[in-house]
């Protein structure tokens, strides 16, 4: 950890003033991710902007039905929050499934978002990493990549996104609301992560000095048929090998809509429209969810160690959707898997 | 994390202040001055002498650090002491009152819920934590909601045993 600078920001405004004011500031929120990536100068922040107690705490009813969530409401109370256990329980369900209570109850909702990847060599600074230093190389493509991506990787950077929330998120169609030295803007959810390409070092949209305000869900929950089933290498407090959020509106057995994201597969929580396309219409059976899962994996490329996610992400968004069909969604405490 | 940490940049920023912060650890008000990089368990030990909070892996993997903020659980470990100024601190020094321990202190040593006794502070300050959230109940969801605490001994049925007595889910 390099010496830094420390300072509280008053409001909202005061906090995009200082940010935009010095280069080498970051924003600290929960600092789960920041201080365990700054212990390790992966990250060095010159000064740190504590956001921390700005009131953006609430979860309040939209006009138009759904909920905004502010940056700040940690990831414990999001996930126990009467309005997203009723509502949005998919939500809860990843939150719940993600980290450890100690963790969530300083997590917050905008930090989730920004929090960087597990990729082993990222967090080593004696190894090159184009997302750490740009140019460097990446050790992931020919070293230890079991976990990484099978799904929009480049030859610059194979990581993924670590976040069970997001993933649910991105499947809700949600909003991130910012706001710059320019004032506010809306980021659609799928658009607020990034692919690699040649740029790994730029993880998200989110302008430098721009500050996370809230995220908005609409009014559609899937409040009935949906589920998240995280498969990871212990039962607990684990990030995703795969993990799966899928929900759907079922008429008589038939597909009206559905809503499938993987996390564990991409540098961002993977939504792919073109297959909740191919359940539409469809029974909600085995046959369907297996045609799904196939066409959301036709591009899927596997590295030297993972090639087990292929198979893996298939069989778990089958059976992820066949748990979401039958109304019985994947406990988060006691994790058989039916 | 250190307060003489490595200063490794060739043209480093001015030297930070340390910084005035208070807070009422186990029930006590204590000021104290401490730069900006201390984090909260570093501050309680170092600078506090409360020695009971344990230090484990420092990066929020093993829930050695865990102390009530607040009223919550959380990793010491991840937070800086002065994010914390003005807040409530309960550690494992301060859960007996009068000398006559927390229910869960003496439900772990009534279940053998320790062997080395390195995890055990952050256990109990977890479990406290657990039981005032009143949502995990079955052995299952204890199981889940501890997880966050590491027991390199492998003393998992006794905690939990333990836990459900201070609940007293279990005669
Ligand atoms: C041991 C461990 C296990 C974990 N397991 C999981 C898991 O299984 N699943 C999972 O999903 N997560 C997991 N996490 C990650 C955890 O969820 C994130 O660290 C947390 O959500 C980050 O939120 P924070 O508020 O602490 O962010 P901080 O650490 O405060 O900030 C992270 C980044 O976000 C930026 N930032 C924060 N708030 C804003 C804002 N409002 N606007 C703009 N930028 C902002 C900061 O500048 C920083 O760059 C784990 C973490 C640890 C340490
Ligand atoms: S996969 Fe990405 S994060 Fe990991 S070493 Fe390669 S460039 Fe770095
Ligand atoms: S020392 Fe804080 S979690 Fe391990
Ligand atoms: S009792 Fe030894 S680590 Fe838990």
């Amino acid at each position: 950890m390099i010496p830094f600078q420390y300072t509280r920001a008053n409001n909202v405004a005061d906090a995009v003033r200082l940010i935009a004011a010095n280069s080498g500031a970051k924003f600290i929120a929960g600092g789960t991710n920041l201080l365990d990536l700054m212990k390790d100068n992966v990250e060095r922040p010159t000064k740190l902007i504590d956001i921390s107690r700005l009131p953006l705490t609430s979860v309040e009813e939209t006009a138009s039905g759904g909920l905004r969530i502010g940056a700040l409401v940690p990831n414990a109370d999001l996930a126990w929050h009467p309005l997203i256990e009723k509502r949005y329980p998919l939500v809860a369900s990843a939150i719940l499934a993600g980290a450890s209570q100690q963790l969530r109850n300083m997590a917050s909702t905008g930090g989730n978002l920004v929090q960087r990847t597990r990729c082993a060599y990222f967090y080593d600074t004696a190894t090159p990493c184009n997302k750490r230093q740009p140019g460097s190389g990446c050790s992931a493509v020919n070293g230890i990549n079991r976990g990484h991506a099978i799904l929009g990787a480049s030859t610059s950077c194979i990581a993924t996104h670590p976040s069970d929330m997001c993933v649910a998120l991105v499947a809700l169609d949600a909003t991130v609301h910012v706001t710059g030295p320019n004032g506010g803007r809306t980021i659609p959810f799928a658009d607020f992560h990034r692919l690699p390409g040649d740029t790994p070092h730029i993880d998200t949209n989110l302008g430098p000095d721009e500050i996370i305000t809230a995220i908005e869900v609409p009014a559609k929950g899937f409040a009935t048929n949906y589920s998240y089933l995280k498969i990871r290498d212990r039962l607990s407090y684990a990030f995703a090998l795969i993990s799966v959020a899928a929900a759907l509106e079922l008429k008589d057995g038939t597909i009206q809509e559905a809503r499938l994201a993987l996390g564990g597969v991409a540098h961002k929580p993977w939504r792919d429209v073109a297959a909740e396309a191919a359940l539409r219409g469809r029974p909600a059976e085995e046959a369907s969810f297996a045609a799904a899962a196939d066409l959301l994996l036709r591009d899927a490329r596997p590295q030297a160690q993972n090639g087990f996610k292929i198979d893996l992400a298939k069989r778990a968004i089958i059976r992820t959707l066949t748990q979401a069909a039958r109304g019985t969604p994947q406990s988060q405490s006691n994790k058989t898997i039916q | 994390m250190q307060d003489g940490a490595a200063q490794s940049d060739a043209n480093p920023a001015p030297l930070p202040e340390k910084m005035s912060v208070t807070l009422t650890v186990n029930g006590t008000e204590r000021r104290f001055s401490v730069l900006p990089w201390v984090s909260l368990l570093d501050a309680l030990r170092d600078h506090l002498d409360l020695t009971g909070t344990k230090k484990g892996c420092d990066h929020g993997q093993c829930g050695a650090c865990t102390v009530l903020v607040d009223g919550r659980r959380i990793n010491s470990c991840l937070t800086l002491a002065v994010m914390r100024d003005g807040a409530h601190v309960t550690t494992i020094e301060g859960l007996a009152t009068n000398g006559a321990l927390d229910p869960l202190q003496q439900a772990f040593i009534d279940h053998d819920a320790f062997q080395c006794g390195y995890c055990t502070p952050g256990q109990i300050c977890s479990g406290i934590g657990l039981i005032a959230e009143g949502r995990a109940k079955s052995p299952h969801e204890i199981r889940e909601f501890m997880s966050g605490n590491i027991c390199r001994c492998g003393a998992y049925p006794n905690i939990v045993a333990a836990i459900q007595q201070a609940m007293g889910t279990k005669p």
